[in-house]
């Protein structure tokens, strides 16, 4: 199978140096792009390929950045910025990329910049990945030393300079409007939309934010071709996509599959099945800020339509599995207390909200809940789903309480009936 | 350390080099507390001052964004910092048995520095290391897949005589 995000890595994960990526095939899409097309062809391509946003939201990149103002008369300079602040729990895919092969996010920028005529990039690091932030700073300058950044990349017309902003840990800055106000040196508060930052970004000028694996696609897809890439794809979507799988399973691991893969093939060939005495009670498909599904969902394909459609999101790819010997109510007072720690504070059904729906969790787990609460937990979920705060953080707190209450309420109802925790005996 | 609360020469040079690659000097704000941090263990309110000044913006604006983000330290802190993961992945697979025998080896609550000065422990989200679950990171180096009794063998090679940097 074509691995257009993995297949040039080495079995030990020590990152490609240029020649080396270079020797895999690296840097020929570049190549083609700045050789053979105008921007406008690359913008083109990329739509052609149908590569959806792999940051959670599978918005189409190549309808992200037409809103973006290009040509003659359009305001300079414009930025464009690889949003790398993986911090959503049971995500760890950019991680991969940037340590085992930082060239391919290079290339991936470089393709990007040149399609929006941005002439200054940066790559928004989470803090904690010391090790990518090394690699990628190594890179960065062997990328400048051969031309493959810089002024007249490639020998052609087109210039970018690229900086490694490395942040200081706040899921927040993952929200691309969060991120533009932490690389102005401002607290990081979503901003109001619109204008969206196509239009009036970073330092107020145009600005496109794209996810670390979405910009690594681009070198295959201009290197083998928008028709290529599709066909990778084994249902609707495109491409391929890096899924991960958490829990107590034989082999956590992460793996790069077609898009469309079925669940079970994740969750049965490439994580090995449940570990020796666990049975598969439900999972989150996407990472923290997904709606729980059971396990009849297993037959689904990973698509951003077909695991909507169930109730959920794709969202990041990243599977967490929710085991019969793990209580359910813990697991979301667990994942309640991440959302409702890293909300920045601007919007009021999010600053109070979850910190009460933590409370109120932390209390049924303790066996201490009341009937009422229940109720109480769902009204929060309603007050902090979507159009009700400036950013997706709310309603992605929301998204496992709301469906825990749902699949597992007997667990809910246990906990409250018997005033202790079932799974603590 | 013995630094001043006015940054080093070697702390300035590091910050305008960052000051560079933006147009607005208050853009390295995040680089410039990581610098200060990164020679002083954690910032002072002399330090953020000092920065403040340097970067031309309010101090009240950087204690803002200072105070934001989880890794910047507005208060001093053990020789080593522990960050033990508290996200859901780490959770399921027994971080709360790590955390008990963290506490128990040095004698503090999660958020506290140990008596000797040498460890502070500190709970933190999911470190993206979910397939080596339960994780911590200990002076920006990563640890995974671990048990009590590995907790053990970390503790015990830093707090060896000469051992790691002693």
């Amino acid at each position: 199978m074509d691995k257009p995000l993995t297949g040039a890595l080495r079995d030990d994960r020590r990152p490609l140096t240029l020649a080396e990526y270079r020797s895999a095939g690296g840097y020929r899409g570049l190549q083609q792009a700045i050789k053979n097309l105008d921007p406008e062809g690359v913008l083109q391509q990329v739509k052609d390929a149908n590569l959806r946003g792999r940051g959670g939201a599978g918005f189409p990149t190549g309808i992200k950045w037409s809103f973006m103002p290009r040509g003659v008369g359009a305001p300079k300079p414009r930025y464009l910025i690889c949003n790398a602040d993986e911090m959503e729990p049971g995500t760890f895919k950019d991680r991969l990329l940037m340590e085992a092969n930082p060239h391919l996010l290079i290339e991936g920028m470089a393709i990007a910049g040149y399609a929006l005529g941005a002439s200054i990039a940066f790559i928004f690091l989470r803090g904690e990945y010391t090790r990518a932030a090394a690699h990628l700073q190594r890179a960065l300058q062997e990328a400048y030393d051969e031309g493959c950044l810089g002024s007249n990349i490639l020998g052609g017309p087109f210039s970018m300079e690229l900086y490694l902003h490395t942040s200081a840990g706040r899921y927040i800055c993952g929200e691309e409007t969060a991120l533009i106000n932490a690389l102005e040196g401002r607290r990081a508060n979503p901003r109001t939309k619109p204008p969206f930052p196509q239009v009036s970004g970073l330092f107020g000028q145009p600005t496109v934010v794209n996810n670390c694996e979405t910009l690594c696609n681009l070198p295959a897809i201009l290197a083998e071709g928008a028709a290529w890439y599709r066909a990778l794809g084994r249902h609707e979507d495109a491409g391929t996509k890096l899924f991960a799988v958490t829990g107590n399973v034989r082999t956590p691991g992460l793996w790069e599959l077609p898009m469309g893969t079925p669940i079970a093939e994740i969750f049965e060939q490439c994580a090995g099945g449940m570990a020796e005495g666990y049975r598969l009670r439900g999972f989150q498909p996407g990472g923290a800020s997904t709606d729980f599904l059971l396990p009849q969902s297993l037959e689904l394909a990973m698509d951003y339509d077909v695991i909507g459609k169930a109730g959920s999101r794709l969202g990041t790819g990243s599977l967490i599995l929710l085991d019969d010997r793990t209580c359910p109510v813990a697991m979301v007072q667990n994942l309640t207390h991440f959302f409702a720690q890293e909300s920045c504070g601007w919007c009021t059904p999010c600053r109070d909200g979850l910190p009460w729906a933590e409370q109120l969790l932390t209390e049924i787990d303790a066996g201490r809940g009341r009937p009422e609460d229940l109720d109480t937990l769902l009204d929060l979920c309603d007050q902090a789903g979507p159009g009700n705060t400036f950013c997706a953080l709310a309603p992605g707190a929301a998204a496992p309480i709301q469906s825990a209450l749902r699949l597992f309420r007997e667990d809910f109802d246990a906990h409250i009936a018997r005033g202790s925790c079932p799974y603590h005996d | 350390m013995h630094l001043g609360p006015e940054l080093s020469p070697l702390e300035r040079q590091e910050i305008e080099a960052e000051c560079a690659h933006y147009p607005e000097r208050r853009a390295a704000a995040i680089e410039g507390l990581k610098v200060v941090q990164k020679h002083r263990g954690w910032v002072s309110d002399g330090s953020l001052q000092a920065l403040a000044e340097l970067l031309q913006m309010p101090v009240g604006e950087l204690e803002g964004v200072a105070t934001f983000y989880n890794l910047i330290f507005r208060q001093p802190v053990g020789r080593h910092v522990i960050l033990l993961c508290d996200s859901v992945c780490c959770w399921i697979k027994g971080r709360d048995d790590l955390n008990r025998r963290l506490c128990q080896r040095l004698g503090i609550k999660p958020g506290e520095t140990s008596a000797d000065g040498q460890f502070t422990l500190l709970p933190t989200v999911c470190l993206g290391d979910c397939d080596r679950a339960p994780t911590l990171m200990i002076d920006h180096q990563q640890h995974g897949n671990l048990t009590p009794e590995k907790i053990d063998r970390l503790l015990d090679q830093l707090q060896a005589p000469g051992g790691e940097d002693g």
